[in-house]
């Protein structure tokens, strides 16, 4: 058995199509939707738990990743480098899990790490380039 | 009980002066009421930090053996284009000038990695930068090529020079339509899915000073980390526009023209910006004294950001087409909060300008004046306020055929 943490990316066209109840069905993988958005873009975002038998699991990213979704492992990923950072607050709105947030008293723009799904919208929102993709 | 700028320096320079925020004067104001309020406090720092485009540096490269004439031939800064219109080495590099071989939007939304601003940036951050020069040649200015590292320090001179800064008040921007837009108020999401405001509210300079009566041409202000001036009233200056009861404006209003030694400025508070798809710019801090004159001038540094109003614009179709109205008006206080009513639909809202780094400014500035390295200045003529009746015009397009 195995279970993974995955990011999907839908495309536009992809979204409202079917494509998680056949993950269910087809390759008999049990979900756990963790995070759900639709992006500026309108594409969806979907992080999931997945767990299956290795061999369905594999076979299960690989029809998702040919149905055209983009699949990234759910790692945390997404840094911000605190030197660079002004706490504008232009990537608040634009954080679909709200993990970068104003604190109200000090003005500043925290940064929860635990809540980041790495979906990296925000890197190139960010003026000053604060926001930083580590592989 | 009237004060002059000639005694406020007096204490200045005896180290007695009395100097707050334009945070800290409200509460001061609320407590002990304006008469007493106006009598102790003897300055109110107000400060910015934001992207400002009209933004960038005039600089003299020194000249070269055999002498070239870099004007009216080409230079570039780290590829990045620089105004080569002037005498023989005298450039001036613009805040939103992008080198020649970026894609721009032909890759929407463009990236903007690189450009005026982030050039300003790392010569004030001391770092080397590729100068390349063509000229046609003279007989006193023989030479047609130029390639070189520079740094600021070996610069004659290296002086910022901002034709628009430090708007008293800002739109706030919301997209109605069904696509994602990019603008210099950063990325809109579609259906009102954000609204993004750009102005320091309560702590912002022309704010706390609504009618100029304090600042003017000369006012000696914090510009970039460093010293600087206002030079005029910036470009788009607009003191007509319509204003609440306390005098503050509740639309853009009046801007100023500033100047100073990059030489002496920080790359902390001058930073290379990129908005997506939009382009790059330049984040420029700057921090301005209120000297408290009087009770009314008092009243004016006091004012919150509920009180500040301004107006909510739609960038996907009004802004752009120069037309249609505004969508509301909302205050400071309710888009600090994080999120603000427009059409009945709550949005989420976001600064473009840093309201921490403005204060931290406000601060700087409030300790250089008690330390006694800052001394106010006199202006040497006031901005066209509202009675001169200037405004903001729209070009007038003719036809070339006629
Ligand atoms: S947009 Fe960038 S600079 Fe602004 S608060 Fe977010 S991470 Fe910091
Ligand atoms: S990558 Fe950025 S926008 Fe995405 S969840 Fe993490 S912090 Fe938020």
């Amino acid at each position: 058995m195995v279970s993974k943490k995955i990011v999907l990316h839908f495309p536009n066209k992809l979204v409202d199509q079917p494509i998680v109840y056949k993950l269910v069905k087809d390759y008999n993988l049990k979900f756990n939707i963790l995070k759900a958005s639709i992006t500026p873009k309108e594409e969806g975002l979907l992080v999931l738990e997945l767990n299956g038998e290795e061999k369905d699991y594999k076979q299960g990213v690989n029809y998702l990743k040919e149905s055209g979704v983009k699949v990234q492992p759910l790692s945390r990923d997404v840094v911000r480098n605190e030197a660079k950072c002004t706490h504008c607050g232009v990537c608040v709105p634009i954080c679909p899990t709200a993990a970068l947030v104003v604190d109200p008293l000090t003005r500043k723009v925290n940064f929860y790490n635990d809540k980041c799904i790495a979906c990296e919208l925000c890197i190139k929102a960010c003026p000053v380039r604060a926001m930083e993709v580590h592989f | 009980m009237a004060k002059t700028i000639k005694e406020i320096n007096e204490k200045i320079k005896k180290g007695k002066a009395v100097v707050v925020t334009a945070e800290e004067i409200i509460d001061i104001v609320d407590k002990k009421g304006l008469a007493k309020a106006a009598e102790e406090v003897d300055v109110v720092t107000t400060a910015t930090f934001g992207p400002m485009c009209s933004s960038g540096a005039y600089i003299n490269v020194g000249h070269t053996k055999p002498k070239i004439k870099i004007g009216g031939g080409k230079a570039t800064l780290n590829d990045v284009p620089v105004y080569a219109g002037f005498a023989a080495v005298d450039i001036y590099l613009g805040a939103t000038a992008l080198p020649d071989e970026d894609p721009r939007n032909k890759l929407y939304p463009g990236d903007f990695e690189y450009g005026g601003g982030h050039v300003i940036e790392d010569l004030v951050a001391g770092k080397d930068v590729k100068l390349v020069a063509s000229a046609y040649g003279t007989d006193c200015y023989p030479r047609k090529k130029l390639e070189t590292w520079v740094n600021i320090k070996d610069l004659n001179e290296a002086v910022l020079f901002n034709p628009r800064n430090v708007y008293q008040n800002y739109n706030v921007a919301v997209n109605l339509s069904d696509r994602v837009i990019y603008t210099y108020m950063g990325t809109l999401k579609p259906h009102l899915g954000n609204a993004n405001y750009c102005s320091a509210g309560q702590l912002s300079p022309l704010l706390n000073d609504p009618y100029y009566k304090t600042i003017g041409i000369g006012t000696r202000i914090f510009l970039g980390g460093g010293i600087g001036y206002v030079a005029w009233h910036g470009t788009q200056h607009n003191p007509t526009v319509k204003r609440k009861e306390s005098g503050v404006t509740q639309a853009p209003a009046g801007t100023l023209a500033v100047i100073g030694d990059l030489k002496q400025m920080k790359p902390e508070w001058l930073r290379g910006a990129t908005f997506h798809g939009y382009g790059v710019t330049l984040t420029v801090g700057i921090g301005i004294p209120i000297p408290i004159l009087n009770e009314q001038i008092c009243k004016y540094t006091a004012i919150k950001d509920e009180d500040i109003w301004t107006q909510i614009i739609d960038y996907s179709e009004n802004y752009p087409q120069g037309k249609g109205s505004s969508l509301g008006e909302v205050n400071y206080a309710q888009l600090k909060s994080g999120h603000i009513k427009v059409q009945d639909k709550d949005v989420p809202t976001g600064g473009i300008s840093s309201y921490s780094k403005a204060v931290e400014i406000a601060n700087t500035l409030k300790t250089w004046i008690k330390k006694g390295d800052f001394l106010l200045t006199e202006p040497v003529a006031s901005l066209p306020g509202e009675e001169s009746g200037y405004t903001f015009k729209p070009l007038k397009e003719r036809p070339l055929d006629k």
